[in-house]
Formats: C-alpha cells, structure tokens, sequence
C-alpha cells in the first residue's frame, strides 16, 4: 500500500481495509529504514504521529471522518507546527518549538490528515538544491549523486521516495515545482492569495504560496480542496467562494489552446529537457489540443528582478531572528550590537546571509529606485507579458528547469549559475500565476524531467484537469526508484 | 545680533483603540509587561499584520479637524532597524502618501491668534519600552506598548517661539481629546512631542541647522527644553561655533539637552512597500460618515462663544482647552443669560479651584446648574461679589442651591433704600472728620464712610447704593 496515491488510501480506510494506525506505521517504517540515507526529514515523532493517527481511526468509528481522515501528510518544516519543532531548516530556529499552526497544519489537521513528520528544506526556502540545510543535504531517490532540487526538496523526495503518500512544500520562485520536476512527482503552486500564508515562515512575502506535492495532479487537486481558501489573519489571502479543484478533472482536452513561449525554447534549454516537453506537448496534441505560439518578451528579466525583489523582502523578514525573544543566541557577546552580529552570524548559512546582504543593498538610500523600483516595474511587464499571452492561449507549457538535477555539490560555489537555473520559474511567482510541474520523462542520466503548465489567475482547476488527463495517457508519475 | 527662533513639532499621539494596530490584542495601560503582547508583537515566525480599521477612522477624524487632505490610498511601509524593543526589526509605518496632508491649526498666544500648517499625520505602530532600572547590568523589555497605533502629527516650522510652540502642542492635546481619539494622558505616554530647533539671524530667509530634542511628556518640559536649546544654540553661535544637525535628550533634573546622536550615525531605515499588508482605501461615503459624526470642534466653538456670548478670545480660547469645560460653560452661560459672568467663574474660581485640588471639569462639585443658580443671584444684585465668594464655597462643600445657601446663611444683599439711608446716615454723624474732608475735595474720604456703612450692614449692602446715597446725603 506503500504505492497508493491519496485518492486509493481515502478508499481503503473508508472501506476498513485498513487503519489509519497501520498506515502510519507502514510509513513510519520506511522512513525510519530510508531516511538515514536520503535525509528528507528534519523531524519524525512516531508517537505523535500515532496519537494522530490514534484520533482519527476514532473519529471514523464515530462516523466523522471525512475523505482525507487517517491519510498520512508530511510538511515542510515551513509551516508552524505547534507542539512541533519549526527549524525552517536553520540553526537560528533549530531550538523553536512553534505555539502555534499555520492555517494550512489546521486546515489539515480539521480534515483528519495525519502528521508523518517535517520535511527537510534550503534554510529559510533560499535555495534550488536543497544544499542549503543546516541538516545537511538531501538526496535524490533516483540517483543519490543528484540533488533533489529546492527549496521543497525534503518534500519531494518524500513522495517521491514513497516516505509519505503526499506532503506541503512552498513555492517563493520554484521551491515547488523544480524539486517536485527533479523528483518526478507532481506539484502546484497556486496562484498568489489562494493559500493563507499565515504561520508559514516568511522568505518574501509578495511572492510566498504554500501548496500540495503529490503522486498525481488528481491527489494535488484533492490537497488544495483542503488547504486554499480564505483566512482572515492573512491581509493577501483573496476572499473568493470556495471552489472544488476536482470539478474539471475528467474534461476532454479537445479544443484546448497551449501556448508555448517562444522565449522558453530557446538558447539555454537543455537537448534532453527539450525532448521530455516536446513528446509531452505532442502527447497532449493527440488529446485533443491545438499548440500556439506565444511570447514571453522579458522572461530574461524575472532573474535580476527576482534577485532583487526576493532578497530585500527576505532582508526585512529575517530581521526578527535577532537572538532576543527565541531561537539562536550566541553564547557569549560584548553588548548589544555584539550580540546581533554572532547571532546572526552563527545562525544563518552562507546563501542566506548573501540574500540579506544583496537585499540590505538594493533597499539602501540611494539604491532604492535604482533596483528595488526598477525591478517592480519589470515585474508589472512580466505580469503584462503575461495577460497578452492569455488572450491567446488556455494554458502555457515549457520546462520547469533548463537540465534535470545537476550534481551534488555542482553548483554550490557558483550563486549566480544556480539563480540562472531558476529562469522558468520565477517569473510566474513574480506574476502571481499558479504554476505546476507534472512528471513528463526522464533525461539521458535517467534524472526525472517535468513538464510546467502554467495558468491564468485562478485557472487551478482547468490546469489540474490538463495534467490529470496527461497522466491517464501516461505512466511518468507512476515510475518509481529504486530503493 | 537679534536671533529668529524657528519651531516645528513632531507628535506621537496614540489613538485610544480597544486593540493594537496589527493584531487583536489589547491596548490597555499598566498591565504586568509583557501580558499584552501577542505571537504578532513577539514578531513570532509565519505570524501576519491585520489592519485594525478603527485606526483608520480615528485618523479621518482628526484629518478634518485640521482641514486637512485625506489621502485615499494608504501604503504602509517598513521601516528597518534593529532595536530590542522593536522585535520585527522593522516598524510598520507610512511612508509616502500619509493618511492626512496639509492640515491647518489655530492657536491662540495671549490676545494674538496665528495659524500653524500641519504637514502630515500618518498612521504607525508603537515600539515596546526598553527598562534600564532593575536588571543588574541587563536590559528588560516589555512588549506590552508594541503595536498601540499612533498617528504621528507633522507640523511645518511655523513657530517663532517656545510660547507658540507650546500653545501648539496644547492646542493639538485639544483637539485630539476633545475628538476623542486619545486619552491625552502625558505621563502615560500617549502624547509624545518632539521639537525641532534652530535660530538664524533675523532678516535672513534660509532657516539654521536644526536639532530635534526626543520624546517630551509634559508641556512644561517642552517649554524649559526649548528655552535651553534656543539659549544653547544662540551661545554657540555667537561664541563663533557651528550648530550640528542632532537629535537630542532633555534631562529634567538638569534643565539641559544633551546629544543622543548626531545626523552621521542617522539610520538608513531603508523603507520599502510592507509586502503583507494591502494598501487601505478610503471612499468617500467613509469621510463623509466620518464628518456626519464630528463633534463642533474647538475652534468653531470658541467663534461661537465670543459672537453669542460676548466673551473675549482670549476667555474663549481658555473655555475652550478642553470639550467638557466648554459644555459646562455653554449651560451656565446659557441658561443664566450671563456669558462674562459665566466665563469670568468658569475661567477664574471653578479653574483656580480644580486645579488647587488636582480636579478634572468632570469631577467639579458644582454642577452647571448650581453655578447658574449662583450667577443668576450676581446678575440680579442678590449678592455682592464679596457674599457671591461665600456662596460660591458654600455650594462647592455642599449639595444646596445658591438660593437655599443665601436662605440658610441669610446673605442676602441689602438694597432696601430706607435701610441704607439709615446707615449712612450714621455713618456721617459718627464721623464729622471724614466729611469733613470729602467735603474739602478729598474723594477718598468717601470710601473711609462707605466702609462704615457696609461693616454695619455686615457686608450686606448693596456697595453702588451705599456710593449713590452717600454722596446725596453729603451733597445735600
């Protein structure tokens, strides 16, 4: 059962096959047998878990459960927790037990799921490797050589080494969808607002979403039922009727517009890469739907737009981590200001440290319009670019990242090459589009590729339907490693 | 060389909301440190900024008291810095395009009124209070002030004294308790003024370096800390040195401002757009509902006092300090009639008295009522000034009518003619001296008769009918 997607374990605990117990055991084991290796858990508390697991066989035996109750869940160690050690893979927060849930942990908690543990991350979310660990790196299932991508990296490995049937990550430039591409499971970001990001630990602001990693677009949609919607504690969270992501699943593609950005094949995209998303869009062709050009003028910006935006909104954000009320404090200082600058400088790594310097920089006196207004005004042309495309077009297809998951340690002296590796992503969060990565293939190394769709605002159900479809004719998201 | 002395104020003025501008916990004074402050104001990890829109209300209300722009688009910005009592790092203010613009307010200094512009009023959150007492070489921090909202009133470089400047910062304390929107409590904190100071030689058109002197709570320390300043600066200059652009502290024990900080170790706050919270629009249906609800405010009143009433300004500016001594005033005067009578009580004995005892209006013994029963009795020559004094202390120990007082104590003034005649007629034959001398052109001798004659009467008689029949009879 270790294989089962979310929609088949609703099935077999409803049916009584099996218990929510069992089956958080059955994890419990494998990720007590495989985590050593692959290290995608920062935290696992097997008595916590059968507590939970516990109080939902309860409730379906008072006839309360709902569909997810008793389905086992990880988290990234993002979203507070309470009772549950939150390290935001940091040393500063490594001592911080959350007092509180994130909306999307009571969300998840109210329909039955089951806490399987919190999965390991890039510290604070800055990274696209998952190198960026004060817990060390993570590994990647299908070959150990290879990062599993990030900052959600713990999260898909997770699913993609079958650790949990599905878990949350975050998705501030691709933190979703690369690993979940890298992995090969399949992972949504929704559009900006849709899920509360209240207690989920602050990267950048304008550009943080929370959302599902999974199996199957089919698992995602069932997640994202739970997790969005509006929560009134997070002033960005959009008030919109709630919606079910599920409705449009079975939709034939006949008829359905794909725009491919001219600017998303060209110099740069690796041949393998190509090949996985070419025989993707012709798959989708034979389902039904009709291919248009488009074009996506300043995709070459979202870099150093995003380089800016998202390190001076991180430069404020992690200003709180100061040593005074809780997490890291150095153990000895001089004064005050003493005590900021070992603190600071024992608790967070290097990446981070870089984005709070480049973002301290681009916010100061006389740098202000220069990058920080000049990078805003290139993401309203991102936006733009965006909006035209979409008369055209129902959904947009391009890779998710230009290779498939470089080596360990490959990237990690070179900042600027790892950020040019982001160049498909970021400029859907700088949008404030949802975006998803759907298993399509594998490279030449036998690394998995996915296949990005991106959607309009709030197009989420009719982007799950594409990808649903896609995967009734293909077999991609059901391959799994060897372990 | 004659000075020219230039003033501008900044005022932190805390706005008496039920909970903090971010979070839904409570604003309350004096509570055990640290049991206000929820995960928003401890900034815990993941924990978000809610607008409380009360905030937002109360600054609509003291924009048009002022006459002032309402901007209808509202940006908060983060202001960046790190301070331990500032626990995200940053303070959520507004940055560009505060909530109110180009305010006006009027003040009154002696019989002279001017009008000072008002930059800017923009709303923020307080910081928590750092507490250097007490810790042993440590420094306690409650958090229990983070998060109270504040509007932070700008005023342009408008006074030419400490005495306007103090008149300003009276004159806002007005108008933001009588709008009741803060409580006006200075010792507590919710007023916080800061001054900032230059002079410059009269005629020249460029103002001087200013310093800014932080953090005043009281308007006797923002007067003797401009004085000091101004002195200071003056001497400086004259001994031939250069005034540097600083913030700085007043010391009350001393009576000196000291340096805190000059503008080279000024923070770079690097502001920017604060991504959590959305921009707050303003309609125009909420101004509208805002001014439906506004009170007649200070300086409408004090016209109306002096056009209805006959009142002086300078009368009408002291009644109208605050809105309950204004109301109180506007029945007494109402209902006796008497308007300079009654300013002249309200202004002078009920003032005098209150503040002798540490009083508020609100806890004056004598009611409106009662004190118009009093004045009603001066008005109609029942009672001399003199015998209005004892009524007057009577009614402020007791529950009794002027009239019941005036019964019990039997103090009535004597205008009965014949009784008068009588007296002074004593009065003469008891002292040919004094007549003697009137009579030789000495006009004081009159009032040496006159006496007499109120000491027989016991302070009774009516002190214009004694002067009138003592000089008939003498005449005669």
């Amino acid at each position: 059962m270790i294989n089962a997607t979310l929609k088949e374990l609703s099935r077999h605990l409803t049916s009584g096959e099996v218990t929510s117990v069992e089956l958080a055991t059955q994890y419990l084991d494998r990720i007590k047998a495989l985590n050593p290796a692959l290290n995608a858990f920062i935290t696992i508390d097997g008595e916590k878990t059968l507590e939970e697991a516990r109080a939902a066989d309860a409730a379906r035996a008072a006839g309360e459960a709902g569909p997810l109750t008793g389905v086992p869940l990880a988290y990234k160690d993002i979203f507070c927790q309470e009772g549950w050690k939150t390290s935001c893979g940091s040393r500063m927060l490594d001592n911080f037990v959350a007092p509180y849930s994130a909306h999307v942990v009571e969300r998840c908690r109210a329909a039955g799921m089951v806490t399987l543990g919190r999965t390991n991350m890039d510290e604070f979310a800055m990274g696209s490797s998952n190198e960026n660990s004060y817990y060390g790196p993570v590994k990647n299932p299908w070959d150990f050589n290879a990062i599993p991508g990030g900052s959600s990296g713990g999260s898909a490995v997770a699913v993609a080494a079958r650790l949990a049937p599905a878990a949350l990550g975050t998705d501030t430039g691709g933190s979703i969808r690369q690993p979940a591409s890298h992995c090969g499971v399949t992972g949504i970001k929704p559009t900006y607002g849709t899920v509360s990001r209240y207690g989920m630990v602050a990267f950048a602001s304008s550009l943080d979403q929370g959302g599902p990693m999974a199996q199957t677009a089919e698992d995602c949609a069932l997640l994202l039922n739970v997790i969005a919607g509006f929560d009134s504690r997070d002033s960005t969270s959009l008030e919109r009727a709630p919606e079910d992501y599920t409705r449009s699943l079975e939709q034939p593609l006949t008829g359905l517009k794909v725009g491919l950005p001219r600017e998303y094949f060209a110099e740069g995209l690796s041949e393998d890469v190509a090949q996985v998303v070419q025989s993707a869009i012709d798959t989708l062709r034979q389902l039904g739907a009709e291919v248009v050009e488009v074009s996506l003028p300043n995709t070459r910006l979202s870099i150093p737009a995003y380089y800016v935006i998202a390190p001076a909104e991180a430069s404020s954000n992690l200003s709180r981590y100061d040593g005074v009320r809780y997490g890291h404090r150095a153990a000895e200082y001089s004064d005050l200001v003493d005590m900021y600058e070992r603190t600071r400088a024992e608790g967070f790594g290097d990446e981070v440290k870089r984005r709070i310097l480049v973002g301290t920089y681009v916010l100061s006196h006389g740098y202000y319009d220069a990058y920080y207004l000049k990078a805003q005004k290139i993401r309203r042309l991102i936006a733009d670019d965006f909006r035209k495309a979409f008369e055209r077009c129902d959904v947009i297809l391009g890779p998710v990242a230009p290779t498939a998951a470089f080596d360990i340690g490959q990237l990690a002296d070179d900042p600027v090459q790892m950020y040019l590796s982001d160049i498909y992503t970021l400029s859907i969060n700088l949008a404030g589009l949802p975006g998803m990565s759907v298993p399509a293939g594998f490279a030449g190394n036998g690394r998995p590729v996915g296949l990005q769709i991106v959607g309009n605002y709030f197009s989420e159900a009719k982007m799950l339907n594409v990808a649903h479809q896609f995967q009734l004719a293909t077999d991609w998201h059901a391959r799994r490693p060897v372990l | 060389m004659k000075w020219e002395v230039v003033i501008g104020l900044e005022v932190h003025v805390q706005l008496n909301t039920v909970s903090k501008i971010f979070s839904g916990a409570s604003t309350a004074f004096g509570a055990e440190p640290n049991t206000q402050a929820s995960a928003v104001e401890l900034a815990f990890p993941g924990v978000l900024p809610v607008m409380n829109r009360a905030v937002v209300e109360k600054a609509i209300r003291l924009g048009l008291a002022l006459d002032a722009t309402i901007n209808r688009k509202n940006v908060f910005a983060r202001k960046n810095y790190f301070y331990p009592d500032l626990p995200k790092g940053y303070q959520i203010s507004q940055m560009e395009q505060p909530i109110v613009e180009h305010g006006r307010l009027a003040i009154q200094v002696g019989e002279a009124e001017k009008v000072i512009r008002v930059t800017r009023a923009h709303m923020e959150e307080d910081a928590g209070k750092s507490l250097h007492e007490d810790f042993h070489g440590m420094t306690g921090i409650d958090l229990n002030r983070a998060g109270t909202p504040l509007l932070e009133v700008v005023s342009e470089p408008d006074m030419r004294s400490p005495e306007e400047a103090v008149a300003y910062a009276r004159a806002l304390h007005t108008l933001v308790t009588w709008l009741g929107i803060c409580d006006g409590n200075m010792q507590e904190g919710s007023f916080r003024v800061d001054a900032n100071v230059s002079v410059r030689p009269f005629g020249q058109a460029e103002f001087g370096t200013r310093r800014e002197i932080k953090n005043l709570n009281s308007f006797r320390f923002l007067e003797q800390a401009i004085k000091y300043e101004i002195q200071w600066q003056i001497d400086t200059l004259e001994d031939g040195g250069r005034i540097q652009q600083a913030t700085v502290l007043f010391d009350p024990d001393t009576g000196e401002t000291r340096m805190m900080r000059s503008k080279e170790d000024a923070h770079d706050y690097r502001y920017f757009p604060d991504p959590d919270l959305l921009p707050v629009h303003i309609s125009e249906a909420q101004i509208e509902a805002v001014r439906a609800a506004m009170p007649e405010l200070p300086d409408a009143m004090k016209n109306r006092f002096v056009a209805l009433f006959g009142v002086s300004a300078y009368d009408a500016a002291l009644l109208t300090t605050s809105r309950a001594t204004a109301m109180f005033f506007e029945a007494v005067a109402s209902a006796s009639g008497q308007g300079k009578l009654a300013a002249n009580w309200v202004n002078g004995e009920i003032a005098a008295r209150l503040n002798r005892e540490g009083k508020d209006i609100a806890e004056c013994p004598i009611s409106a009522e009662r004190l118009t029963g009093l004045i009603v009795r001066i008005a109609d020559n029942t009672l001399s000034s003199k015998l209005a004094k004892q009524v007057f202390d009577a009614l402020w120990e007791s529950d009794l009518s002027a009239d019941a007082i005036i019964e019990r104590d039997g103090l009535k003034q004597v205008s009965d003619t014949g009784a008068i005649e009588k007296m002074v007629e004593e009065a003469i034959a008891a002292n040919p001296k004094a007549v003697e001398e009137f009579r030789a052109g000495k006009e004081k001798a009159l009032n040496a008769l006159a006496g007499q004659v109120m000491k027989a009467s016991k302070g009774k008689a009516n002190p214009a009918q004694v002067q009138e029949i003592l000089r008939n009879k003498l005449a005669g």
